[in-house]
């Protein structure tokens, strides 16, 4: 086995297979990267649970296939200068060799490297701009307790041309309507990805390409697969047992107040006030006529309060947040402009973007936010 | 090795030469009841006198205390009570006593504040004494531990041991070795010929485990670990346990004593009659547990952070699982949710279990201790619930409300229950 790559491309195709290698693995083998080089070179990681591969174009001077360690070969791949890398099977090790310098890697044995699941059937396309922001508005209202395995998960509802995801960790949910190509136009499919895994891949896959490949295991089948495939790599993982609870009824059909606030003074003054106490103290908000205070602190320990003006209608409602869950909601909305809507002091409250104050809301997003109760 | 059993330790210094040195050091006394449970039991029943005592309660309990007659016969403080009757078979087995040791050990509390108002209980048979600002009054921390011995003597009819030195540490040390009935001070210029022969176990923090991690790295003594890089503690111990184990065997420990500390947590745990291994049975007694911690952490105006479970099987492996919420609480069902998760995710398949516990930690003021709300919880739900539970057992006396899945056609009965120590 020999072939000579350009370093960007390494590093590239290196890093996004290493994502899916765990630490820990129940498998000794699953902590290598395999180099399969045949026609073109195929680069496999995998954890079993989740699985990436990517196509790396090189100079190919002979055929061969080896794992070597993986977590190694990431390293040093970043590290090597800008320079052609060849690699060289030589007996058991791999010489790597950039410019001066030179590495050898160990090979594992690819006797025991279980078999990986083929990437499912493809459902549709989606635009990688679009896909991997919905997968960041969500992701963050995830859960992250390993104990509650279905609310770590992004929820994925496919009706026809239209997509939901969904995300909660009990304390705020997040919502997003889009749309994409669906390959069957009758699709209607749900399945529940782990939020961490669907993060990763919406970040990697949307840097170089424009369209991404979602494919789904057919519903009823024995393994339920989701994978992720773009022009040069692909990811395909397991999804998470259980079902995601029922959402919809939660979000409220009408509301009593309606505050409209610009998101970066809004998120300024909180993280102002928010100061002054931990991130698990309620930061209390008294929303009125044209004006919204904030406060935070109490008794003897140090407090800030600060008002900004809002355009506000409704009675004067006094309500209170875990201002980092507020703060995510807040950075998540990517408009200029959030309506908050109310239903009552504690019940939730439903942030929705707006791009100009006066214009309509962004019905797409919605952030869905418990309050807190602070006096007993 | 400095190892005096019994009386009164020779001065091993000129104390006039170093008296305006010592005057700037704490004096701190670690008083410790010999055999506290059985010397009561003793002293309460004189038929009891010159034979082997153990105390200890139910079928199926451990050893709570024994007195030294006992303890030559390789009975130990802890040890299931059958392999105590096995090993001294002509004991006499006595129960526990608990309302008459307390009530011993409050006036020997007392007797502790007539030296020094700076006194720190560990449990109900030990404390650590700072008398510093009382050798003035009272004389040198010698003189004072004599006259508290003499007083506890006649006053109580037990003996203790005592240990003096400048530091927690170095004076609990001190009274082991002193025990039973001894008194051994340790000067600050002794300290490490004292501590350093002594084995890793006799150290504070080194139990089995950590034991077993210094042997394996060939530190059998504490001055093997002061010879050691810290360094090269820290990466066989961890970071907080390297750092303590080295400062600790150099003899530095500046923790000083506190009044009354607040409860660090308040805990329940239950030996059963007989070991459990189906689910339901064994998720009831945790809910049980649950509930008489959370009711006591909620009489104290408490709320817990870390919850933490306790299973002992059969074998007498004993493992325990913590978690840590994001606020904390105090409720009997947001509490066992906790419990059930952690138990749940032991995924055991019909492991025999001896013993269950639960302890709440991470304590802090409950009043007004602000609470995230859930989506889709009901307005009026568990928090209500468990304040109207808590109103009617005010009324009412214990048990009158309670889980459904504890309420027994006989009424409320905690067979085997004991509180754990804390």
């Amino acid at each position: 086995m020999k072939f000579v790559v350009e370093r960007e491309e390494l590093v590239d195709a290196v890093n996004w297979v290493a994502r899916s290698l765990s630490t820990r693995p129940i498998k000794p083998e699953l902590l290598g990267i395999m180099i399969d080089v045949d026609t073109s070179i195929t680069l496999t990681g995998s954890d079993l649970e989740t699985s990436t591969k990517a196509i790396l174009k090189a100079e190919i001077t002979s055929k061969g296939k080896v794992l070597v360690p993986g977590r190694l070969l990431a390293e040093i791949s970043r590290s090597l200068p800008a320079k052609p890398i060849t690699f060289n099977l030589e007996g058991t090790r791999v010489l790597v060799t950039a410019g001066a310098a030179k590495f050898t890697l160990p090979t594992l044995s690819t006797l025991e490297y279980p078999n990986l699941p083929e990437v499912p059937e493809t459902a549709g396309l989606i635009a990688s701009d679009v896909f991997a922001t919905a997968v960041n508005q969500v992701a963050i209202a995830a859960g992250k307790d390993d104990s509650l395995p279905t609310l770590t998960g992004v929820h994925i509802e496919i009706n026809k041309n239209h997509i939901t995801l969904a995300a909660t960790d009990r304390y705020r949910l997040a919502v997003r309507e889009l749309s994409w190509q669906a390959k069957n136009a009758d699709i209607e499919a749900t399945t529940l990805l782990r939020a961490r895994t669907l993060s990763d891949a919406a970040k990697s896959l949307t840097a170089t390409h424009t369209q991404v490949t979602l494919a789904l295991s057919p519903t009823g089948s024995h393994e339920r697969l989701v994978g992720f495939v773009s022009e040069l790599k692909t990811m395909t993982s397991r999804t998470l047992d259980g079902t995601f609870p029922p959402f919809r009824h939660l979000l409220p059909s009408e509301s009593v107040a309606q505050a409209t606030i610009s998101v970066a003074e809004f998120l300024d003054s909180v993280r102002r006030v928010a100061l002054v106490t931990d991130k698990t103290v309620p930061l209390r908000l008294d929303f009125g006529n044209g004006i919204l205070r904030l406060e935070a602190g109490a008794g003897e320990e140090a407090q800030a309060t600060e008002e900004i003006e809002i355009a506000y209608t409704g009675e004067p409602i006094a309500i209170a947040f875990n201002p980092q869950y507020l703060t995510d909601g807040l950075q998540a909305l990517g408009t200029p402009f959030v309506e908050i809507d109310f239903t009552g002091a504690s019940k939730p409250a439903v942030l929705v973007g707006k791009h100009e104050a006066n214009g309509a809301k962004d019905e797409s997003y919605k952030y869905l936010l418990m309050p807190m109760r602070y006096s007993s | 090795m400095l190892l005096i059993t019994s009386g009164v330790i020779s001065t091993l210094m000129n104390e006039q030469a170093v008296s305006e040195e010592r005057e700037k050091e704490l004096t701190i006394l670690h008083v410790d009841m010999d055999a506290f449970y059985a010397s009561v039991a003793e002293r309460d029943d004189p038929t009891l006198k010159g034979k082997a005592v153990v105390v200890g309660m139910g079928a199926r309990g451990v050893v709570s205390s024994a007195n030294y007659a006992a303890r030559k016969l390789g009975v130990r403080s802890a040890m299931p009570l059958g392999q105590a009757r096995r090993l001294a078979p002509r004991a006499i087995f006595v129960p526990v006593n608990m309302e008459r040791n307390a009530e011993v050990s409050s006036h020997i509390m007392e007797i502790f504040q007539a030296f020094t108002p700076l006194v720190e209980p560990i449990s109900l048979d030990e404390a650590f004494l700072d008398v510093t600002g009382s050798r003035r009054l009272h004389g040198s921390g010698r003189e004072i531990g004599a006259k508290i011995r003499a007083r506890i003597e006649s006053e109580e009819g037990i003996t203790c041991s005592v240990g003096i030195a400048g530091s927690k540490f170095i004076a609990k040390l001190a009274s082991t070795y002193a025990k039973p009935n001894g008194m051994l001070e340790i000067h600050s210029d002794r300290i490490l010929e004292f501590l350093h022969p002594l084995p890793v176990n006799a150290m504070w923090g080194v139990g089995p485990k950590t034991n077993e991690e210094l042997q394996k790295i060939g530190l059998r003594t504490i001055g093997d670990i002061a010879k050691t890089p810290r360094a090269t503690l820290i990466r066989a111990l961890g970071q907080s346990a390297g750092e303590t184990l080295y400062e600790l065997s150099w003899g530095r420990d500046y923790r000083s004593v506190t009044l009354d500390e607040p409860d660090k947590s308040i805990g329940a745990e239950e030996t059963f009659l007989i070991d459990l291994d189906n689910h339901d049975e064994i998720l009831k007694e945790l809910l049980r547990m649950v509930e008489k911690s959370s009711q006591r952490l909620r009489d104290a105006g408490l709320v817990s952070k870390t919850i933490s479970m306790k299973i002992r099987f059969a074998d007498f492996t004993t493992i325990s699982r913590s978690k840590t919420v994001p606020l904390p609480i105090s409720g009997v069902q947001e509490c066992y949710e906790v419990v059930r998760t952690l138990y749940t995710a032991l995924g055991l398949d019909r492991a025999r279990i001896r013993l269950v516990g639960v302890s709440l930690e991470n304590l802090s003021e409950g009043s007004g201790s602000p609470q995230q709300l859930l989506l889709g919880e009901r307005e009026k739900g568990w928090r209500e619930a468990t304040q109207a539970m808590d109103a009617a057992t005010r009324r009412f006396g214990c048990g009158s409300v309670r889980p459904a899945r504890l309420v027994t056609p006989d009424g409320p009965d905690d067979p085997g229950d004991e509180d754990s120590p804390e």
